[in-house]
């Protein structure tokens, strides 16, 4: 229990130096969700909707957590060099698998019947998608999101043993931070996590009210 | 060339031209060290993964067990295993280091924790969705509480129990990569070594291929196994 104390003590103690390191933190999973969002999104959406490439979509999902993170930051750094962006491109590796694997399944599994009614009502493909497709798969494409997120701030963290910024660099330097140190950042991981798993829960709320009601 | 125990450090002076030059993939540094560093740090990550997740399939199953009678526990252990996914695997080592120091204990309690939830979650969730009308049947027809179980509950929930210790599996096979922040084992041992050595590149892309291979065939393994044991079911 003295750790968690001490941990709390470090909190109050260095409130910049761990701001700073959240900050550095959010930047390089933000940069990573953000262009994972922008390359995995679109595919599997576009992908469920034309109900093909099942075998890409479940073998990515597969492929992808047997990707170990720091592997993946190691083949990172002999290819990038140390940097920002060999961290960021291997974190976006591993945010990819849970994006596109819940975007492909949320609208394949979509009602074929409302489908077939709003096409019927001659809707164009995009509208389809757009209008009836993802509204009703909306909450299990968030919860891919919510998934990859937590991820990707949990993972984050061992970019600090390729030379990355972020709280990592705490957690993996008990020598000058002290295990307190080692607890409190980690603290503020967890925190990161669960305030990114929240927000998307709200946005989940926000954008399907009738979805509780419903269930 | 013999190099001492421990970490293999590439020979800059000796080795060939390929090793001299850090040239992306080396076969003559794979062909010398296979014996010494590669296939030691194989076996052992196999060790580290099948401990884990033996004691973490037996531990779940119990508690399956007892969330299935008593829904009582299953919040509180989804509460738990949402807050474990977030704490970096690399800081949960560190913070058991305390309690159970350095030592290969450490570094399974960490790996153990990660497949209890994923397996747990499965099995109660598999367990659940047998339909009401089979039982009814089963207890109609004779069956006793325990026969029901193992006749008709625990077959119909098998693949859902095989499709967690697949994801168990293979995310363990990848955790256990980190271990050498606490033990000098597993193939993220050469790993670390090549990472500390100016980037060793042959030996990254040997020992990661090696644990991405490793958790690939084992995936494979426990297909084929679920293939057999539920033939009812299309993958």
């Amino acid at each position: 229990m003295k750790t968690f104390v001490d941990a709390f003590k470090f909190i109050a103690d260095n409130p910049h130096l761990l701001l700073s390191k959240t900050g550095e933190h959010l930047e390089l999973s933000g940069a990573a969700l953000g262009i994972a969002l922008v390359l995995a999104l679109p595919l599997g959406l576009w992908l469920g909707h034309l109900h093909r490439g099942l075998f890409l979509a479940a073998s990515v999902s597969n492929v992808g957590r047997a990707l170990p993170s720091l592997v993946l930051i190691a083949f990172g750094l002999t290819i990038f060099g140390i940097g920002f962006w060999n961290n960021t491109a291997a974190l976006v590796v591993l945010a990819i698998p849970p994006i596109l694997t819940n975007a492909y399944f949320a609208i394949d599994t979509c009602d074929r019947d409302v489908v077939d009614a709003a096409r019927g009502m001659g809707m164009t493909g995009l509208q389809v998608l757009m209008r009836v497709e993802l509204p009703l798969g909306l909450p299990f494409v968030l919860a891919g999101i919510r998934v990859a997120s937590i991820f990707v701030i949990a993972t984050a963290t061992i970019a600090a043993v390729a030379g990355g910024g972020g709280l990592g660099q705490i957690i993996v330097n008990q020598a000058s931070f002290g295990l307190s140190g080692v607890v409190a950042a980690s603290l503020c991981v967890s925190a990161l996590a669960f305030a990114a798993a929240g927000i998307l829960t709200l946005v989940r709320k926000a954008a399907s009210p009738s979805h509780d009601s419903l269930t | 060339m013999n190099v001492a125990a421990g970490p293999v450090i590439p020979n800059f002076g000796s080795g060939s031209s390929c090793e001299v030059n850090n040239g992306w993939f080396c076969t003559d540094w794979v062909r010398q060290h296979w014996g010494d560093t590669l296939q030691p740090a194989l076996f052992q990550h196999i060790e580290l993964a099948a401990i884990a997740i033996g004691i973490g399939f037996a531990i779940a199953f119990l508690l399956a067990l007892v969330g299935f009678r008593f829904r009582l526990i299953d919040p509180p252990i989804g509460i738990v295993s949402d807050f474990l996914y977030t704490i970096p695997s690399l800081a949960l080592f560190q913070i058991l280091v305390p309690f159970t120091g350095i030592s290969l204990l450490t570094v399974e309690i960490a790996l153990v924790s990660y497949t209890l939830l994923i397996l747990y979650r499965n099995m109660i969730e598999g367990l659940r969705a047998v339909p009401a009308d089979v039982i009814d049947a089963a207890r109609g027809s004779g069956f006793t509480r325990f026969q029901t179980f193992t006749r008709v509950e625990l077959p119909l929930a098998l693949p859902a129990i095989l499709t967690g210790l697949r994801v168990a599996t293979v995310s363990t096979i990848s955790i256990a990569t980190i271990a050498p922040f606490v033990i000098a084992k597993g193939l993220g041992q050469p790993i670390y070594a090549a990472l500390s050595e100016d980037v060793f590149k042959t030996e990254i892309f040997m020992a990661g291929g090696m644990v991405i291979a490793l958790a690939l065939i084992a995936d494979g393994i426990i297909v084929v196994v679920q293939r057999s044991l539920t033939p009812w079911v299309r993958a």
